[in-house]
């Protein structure tokens, strides 16, 4: 699937509840899901500062492919950013970059997490963009 | 007092519905909501006399200069200080303390000279002090605190000496609720001659402060969290210190003669207030002082212990929840975690229930490191809220557990 379908069916999967309350049960059972980081690079390194929970990301460049793993101490986090390794996991640097991720938008994820949450969310998405430039410029090399 | 089904219908904000769930607001703490008499006084003063202060000669400015000064006034009687003259407008507590953290450290402070704080302060009371060492080439003290969040107060008479200049200490810790024996700290200090400034952010709102009675060489404190505007906030200071520090920001208003060659400054309090005050916040803030007379200090205090009491017996009995800050002397504030649920969670699906409150380190994090823990869920309560709305916070707690379980 690419990038874009992949976004229009978690829209869809999300269209089906109008309680924010089902729409968090499906964003925590995304959590379990994760493909879950490797427990030695939870380190400072892999770390993404966000404001209250932690996140953890860790990208791996294979066959011309981006793989990420992550994990965060908050259980509504780890499914937000199981997400957007499920939108972004398994992509050409150039795939990630140019990446338009408007299901962010259209499940109400930007809209109604806190701001500082909301911040969090988006420097993931600035990581997961930063490691995809920095593999392409190295694989051009 | 007041029913309490009245005084709701005096905060319009009470009424409204957050995701079709009606409002629990539990974040008194970080901002308290506004009644419809400061709502209302804001906007006569924007509506009918807007002017700016101490400088026009026609009637607006004379009549918005007079309100602000009466709101002056209003506020050195609510604090019972001497002389209006000893309170100075500031932009809030955090404005008040850098501007003593300033002024008095170009006065007063040299090398190697002394500070003491708590354990239990806000960074607005740590972050100005240690700014104002790294200019004098000062040191900031610390006292301790135990499990319970008490000041150890031993260790605080330890650390007074010859070379402390200043304690600065907070009435109330904002991220644990609990109360320091503020009294007790300042007499011990003037014994040794040392000034004290309280930090009353989280204390004005919750009983009758008297700075007189406290013998409180400096008072500090926010229009915003006693139910007035945002973008005021008092500083208190006794005479002989407002007379002898040097003013914090230069500008208009605060100068008596200006010329290329020297200036020189104002009257008390206008040499510590540059520039265009936020007079209308200032006397909103009145009208929300004499809402809380009219409310009465001392049956807030009694509404708010009763409410403490019961939301915490009432959170004592959900299995896993840990209460940080456990003694009897307390604001209406409990801090809390679930065993192995991030607060984070508890917080945004209490949101999705209609309940606001504060998670995190609340501005607090040397309270957090001493913990060992990332931060906790709090939950600031105040007069207007009502058992019903702990019995649906306890529920949404319930609703949390379940989901994260």
């Amino acid at each position: 699937m690419t990038i874009d379908q992949v976004q229009d069916s978690i829209v869809e999967e999300f269209s089906v509840f109008d309680d924010w309350m089902d729409k968090y049960n499906l964003l925590i059972d995304y959590g379990k899901d994760l493909n879950v980081i490797d427990p030695k690079f939870k380190t400072k390194d892999f770390l993404i500062e966000g404001c209250q929970s932690k996140v953890w990301l860790h990208p791996e460049f294979e066959g011309g492919k981006i793989t990420f793993t992550a994990d965060s101490d908050a259980i509504i986090t780890r499914g937000i950013v199981a997400l957007l390794i499920r939108v972004l996991s398994d992509r050409t640097p150039a795939e990630i970059i140019s990446a338009d991720l408007y299901f962010i938008d259209k499940i109400g994820l930007r809209q109604n997490l806190s701001p500082t949450r909301s911040n969090g969310l988006l420097s993931m998405v600035r990581q997961i963009k930063l490691y995809a430039m920095a593999y392409q410029a190295t694989s051009k090399k | 007092m007041k029913e309490i089904s009245d005084i709701r219908k005096d905060f319009p904000i009470l009424s409204r519905k957050v995701y079709d769930k009606p409002l629990v607001y539990f974040d008194n703490g970080a901002t308290t909501q506004k009644p419809r008499c400061v709502i209302d006084t804001v906007d006569e003063v924007l509506t009918t006399y807007n002017s700016n202060i101490h400088r026009g000669i026609h009637a607006l400015s004379d009549k918005a200069s007079e309100e602000y000064e009466k709101a002056r006034e209003e506020v050195r009687a609510f604090i019972n200080a001497g002389k209006t003259e000893e309170i100075v407008f500031t932009s809030g507590t955090t404005g008040s303390i850098n501007a003593v953290a300033f002024s008095f450290g170009e006065r007063y402070i040299g090398r190697d000279d002394e500070i003491i704080v708590s354990n239990l302060e806000h960074h607005a009371n740590i972050v100005p002090w240690q700014m104002m060492c790294e200019r004098k080439n000062a040191k900031l003290r610390v006292i301790p605190i135990n499990d319970n969040g008490e000041v150890l107060f031993d260790e605080y008479l330890k650390l007074l000496s010859k070379k402390t200049k200043l304690v600065a200490i907070t009435q109330a810790s904002n991220a644990l609720g609990t109360i320091l024996p503020v009294k007790e700290i300042i007499r011990a200090a003037h014994s040794m001659n040392i000034p004290v400034l309280v930090d009353g952010a989280q204390g004005i709102q919750h009983g009758i402060v008297d700075v007189s009675d406290l013998d409180a060489d400096f008072y500090v404190f926010s229009g915003h969290k006693i139910y007035g505007p945002t973008g005021i906030g008092v500083l208190y200071g006794k005479e002989k210190w407002l007379t002898e520090m040097p003013p914090y920001q230069g500008g208009g208003d605060m100068v008596e003669n200006v010329t290329f060659e020297k200036t020189t400054y104002n009257v008390l309090p206008f040499k510590f207030e540059a520039g265009t005050m936020n007079f209308p916040a200032a006397i909103g803030l009145a009208a929300a002082l004499r809402y809380v007379t009219l409310i009465g200090r001392e049956n807030i205090r009694e509404r708010e212990n009763e409410l403490l009491q019961y939301a915490t017996s009432r959170l004592l009995q959900i299995d896993g929840l840990k209460i940080y800050g456990n003694i009897e002397d307390k604001i209406s504030i409990i801090s809390f975690l679930l065993k192995d649920i991030h607060m984070y969670d508890t917080g945004m699906i209490l949101d999705k229930l209609g309940v606001a409150v504060r998670t995190g380190t609340h501005c607090a994090q040397p309270v957090m490191d001493r913990f060992g823990i990332s931060g906790t869920v709090r939950v600031s309560m105040c007069f207007y809220n009502t058992k019903e709305e702990i019995d649906v916070l306890a529920a949404g707690i319930e609703k949390v557990k379940s989901m994260f379980a």
